[in-house]
């Protein structure tokens, strides 16, 4: 019985070419954007997404303008349960143009690297980093988008600290998981406050945060806790978060922005949902002779309810399927096209069970009402209809 | 009898008939159009934002290289050199229209969801207030050079937590006393918080101020005294009139405003104009009958296909309105996020303008036209006698 109405509504799906055609076209590009834009979303979140439970981010508590004296790197690597410490500082140059935006820090290396060990570098290059003072480690896409190789000499413009600056690539790094962001750039925290020594001596020895490795992810309230008590009423109070929580803290900032593209990518489904609706509220009113003929038969209402529910279900199924499809591509267009604002852009899992989940969303709701009708009708009403 | 046009009411009536497909393509439309209106009213908030927020005549000088105030640094040596350059307004009492400026960011919570952001804390010289004139007080009064005291913007006192009227706010080892609440219009201004400069910079332990602000005597000089200043080796600074200096502090968000927006109008129009094609079809099939009367009757090929055109925009031009309804009630609401140029909270809000109404409405009108076109000119082309046997 299931089959033979499988194969009734398949047919009713049909019947009309060109409306069935534009509706399934309207479906996968709807279901498309949506997983798009669901996508821009988890692109958002990265950052903390790839954060490891293991690592602090102690900075300045005013804000992270200011910067933390060196001194508190031992203090902090006395603290019990702090496995390893190392520090790092925004520099905010500009390649070229600004458009050319990418991260830029000024770390110590050794123990920079120890703290991130998902950032894999050859031996021979990682070596070769450490030695040159004037060296860099950059992502692979960065070196990617702007064709750098290791030896090549890159200047940047200092917008925090003034003047052209020349670094050369000493290696490439790779991110050993998909989330690893490869779109960043680190030199020698030695070399830039070497610089800030001579000219500003007071600014110097100063750093814009510190990573703290610990043992155990369970302790980092904890620690955290015991460093900031370190430093309670000192010049320079700090505040100590998990890394997630730090990478979250950014992500908070612009969360107007991302809750516009939430809603946003809801409204479409909104939009097809409208379009949908009405193709199914069509091609039920076109049949209403048909189906008041089939319970004259002897069917009863289920049938009909049924047979509109499988052709609005078939129908999405179909969009749908063509959309997430089409998304594998897309996403990898666009993450291309804007691999300077999302490093990491790729399709989550979650994203595909929510554009499956809106698609169904989609047809029961617009089978809803012209099933609940048809099923309903009386037979001589039925029968007497005109579309 | 000269049948050209096949009266409105005609395609109304036809619009009124099958509410439910009028009602839900025109509402496909209406989305598509309400989150066209919206991108460009957040577009028009932030432009009208940022192009108030600085008076033509004053001139902001940062660091040469730093593009934004906080990353700037400026010497008291510097700003007594430029504050010496002819070219520079004087107030009632004789004196100079410039203030040195220590700016910085601290982070504060946001009320209800206390999720921190990043707030401009401005210490503003003696003239700081003489010089935007666009910041007046609402409550309470000025803070007095020299203490600790501090007035905070319309849109910090509504969207944070402690920093009303009365209330104390510690950072930097001090606790500064809230004293009065400014509204500067629509402007940037409204996102900060304002204080003695000389106070900022003993609290933050700053020996540079961050930016000068200083207001020109002659507007037109404006070139010339810039010329002179750059061409002085002491300086290391650069020049810009401030409505010009906070235009470029946004340019990246305005950039990401309009090509997010313009994406997603092309993406969702798309599905309108499926919408409106599927039921302008049916339209044309359900009534073969009729368009064989109507061409019977002697109405040519052209009116029937204007009919259908007709039918088609109005059914696009209630979406468009009701679109446009739905959007102009976001004017209620403010956005307040981080610009990233800045790295400093934003607060400014939908803006409805006259464009923007005409914009959206022909924006509808041409997913009308796309999706009615074809079916229109498929009902023209029928043969009367098939069109009258298929009835």
């Amino acid at each position: 019985m299931m089959l033979f109405l499988l194969r009734m509504s398949l047919k009713n799906a049909l019947r009309h070419r060109l409306r069935a055609a534009l509706t399934l076209a309207g479906l996968a590009v709807a279901i498309l954007s949506f997983g798009l834009l669901s996508t821009v979303v988890t692109a958002w979140y990265a950052g903390a997404d790839a954060a490891s439970d293991k690592r602090l981010i102690s900075r300045s508590a005013i804000s992270l303008v200011f910067p933390l004296p060196m001194s508190y790197g031992e203090k902090i690597r006395s603290v019990e349960g702090v496995t390893g410490i190392s520090w790092a500082n925004w520099f905010g140059g500009i390649y070229i143009e600004p458009k050319n935006f990418f991260p830029q820090f000024a770390v110590d290396p050794p123990s920079y690297l120890r703290l991130y060990p998902e950032f894999q570098v050859d031996e021979a290059e990682r070596a070769a980093f450490f030695r040159d003072r004037r060296g860099c480690l950059v992502g692979r896409k960065l070196a990617q988008r702007f064709g750098w190789k290791v030896g090549d000499t890159i200047p940047l413009k200092g917008t925090i600290y003034p003047g052209t600056w020349s670094f050369v690539v000493r290696g490439i790094y790779e991110g050993r998981d998909a989330t690893t962001d490869e779109n960043q750039f680190f030199f020698h925290w030695d070399y830039l406050n070497e610089w800030v020594l001579q000219r500003y001596p007071k600014r110097g020895n100063a750093t814009g945060v510190f990573v703290v490795g610990i043992r155990e992810g369970s302790e980092a309230a904890l620690i955290s806790e015991r460093v900031d008590n370190q430093f309670r009423n000192s010049l320079a109070e700090t505040l100590t978060e998990t890394e997630k929580s730090f990478q979250l803290s950014f992500v908070a900032m612009t969360d107007s922005i991302v809750l516009a593209i939430q809603v946003v990518s809801y409204v479409v489904i909104l939009i097809i949902m409208a379009v949908m609706a009405n193709t199914m509220a069509m091609a039920a009113r076109e049949r209403t002779a048909e189906y008041a003929t089939l319970k004259a038969l002897g069917f009863g209402p289920p049938v009909v309810g049924w047979l509109i529910l499988l052709e609005s279900v078939l129908l999405c199924a179909l969009g749908a399927g063509l959309g997430i499809l089409l998304s594998f591509p897309a996403v990898k267009l666009v993450g291309h096209a804007l691999d300077n604002l999302f490093p990491v852009f790729h399709i989550a899992s979650q994203t595909l069970w929510l554009q499956a989940g809106a698609a169904l969303v989609v047809a029961l709701v617009s089978a809803a009402v012209p099933a609940w009708q048809s099923m309903r009708i009386r037979i001589v009403d039925g029968l007497r209809a005109i579309a | 009898m000269n049948l050209t046009r096949v009266p409105l009411s005609y395609v109304w009536r036809n619009l009124l008939t099958r509410k439910l497909t009028t009602g839900l393509t025109a509402g496909g439309m209406a989305l598509v159009v309400f989150v066209f209106a919206t991108v460009l009213m957040l577009e028009a908030g932030l432009k009208q934002t940022l192009t108030a927020t600085g008076l033509p005549q004053n001139v902001v000088v940062i660091r040469k290289g730093s593009q934004t105030e906080v990353q700037s640094g400026v010497s008291r040596s510097e700003a007594a050199i430029i504050e010496s350059q002819p070219n520079i307004a004087l107030d009632g009492a004789g004196r100079l229209l410039s203030s040195r400026e220590s700016v910085v960011l601290i982070s504060l919570k946001k009320q209800g969801s206390g999720k921190p952001a990043n707030v401009v804390v401005r210490g503003a010289g003696e003239q700081g207030l003489a010089l935007r004139p666009q910041v007046q007080l609402l409550a309470g009064r000025q803070f007095r050079p020299g203490s600790s005291e501090i007035i905070v913007g319309r849109a910090i006192a509504d969207g944070f937590d402690g920093v009303q009227l009365g209330t104390s706010l510690r950072f930097a080892r001090r606790d500064w006393l809230v004293v009065g609440i400014f509204d500067a219009g629509k402007t940037g201004f409204n996102s900060e918080i304002w204080g003695d400069a000389e106070q900022m910079m003993q609290a933050f332990r700053r020996i540079n101020y961050s930016a000068l602000v200083f207001q020109l005597a002659d507007s037109n000089g404006y070139e010339a005294s810039r010329q002179a200043l750059e061409a002085d080796q002491r300086l290391t600074t650069e020049y810009k009139r401030e409505t010009r200096f906070y235009a470029d502090q946004a340019q990246t968000m305005a950039t990401f405003i309009s090509i997010l927006g313009t994406v997603l109008s092309v993406i969702f129009s798309i599905g309108a104009v499926i919408g409106a094609m599927i039921t302008m079809y049916a339209a044309v099939a359900n009534r073969t009958g009729e368009i064989g009367t109507l061409r019977a009757l002697g109405y040519r090929r052209s009116s029937v296909m204007a009919a259908f055109l007709a039918e088609s925009l109005l059914l696009a031009l209630l979406g468009g309105v009701m679109g446009v309804v739905l959007a102009s009630f976001m004017q209620f609401f403010a956005v307040s996020t981080m610009n990233w140029q800045t790295f400093s909270e934003l607060a400014f809000s939908f803006t409805l303008t006259p464009a923007i109404v005409v914009k959206s409405l022909l924006f509808a009108l041409f997913m009308g036209l796309l999706g009615g076109f074809l079916p229109a000119v498929r009902a023209a082309r029928m043969q009367i006698v098939d069109a009258l046997r298929a009835a």
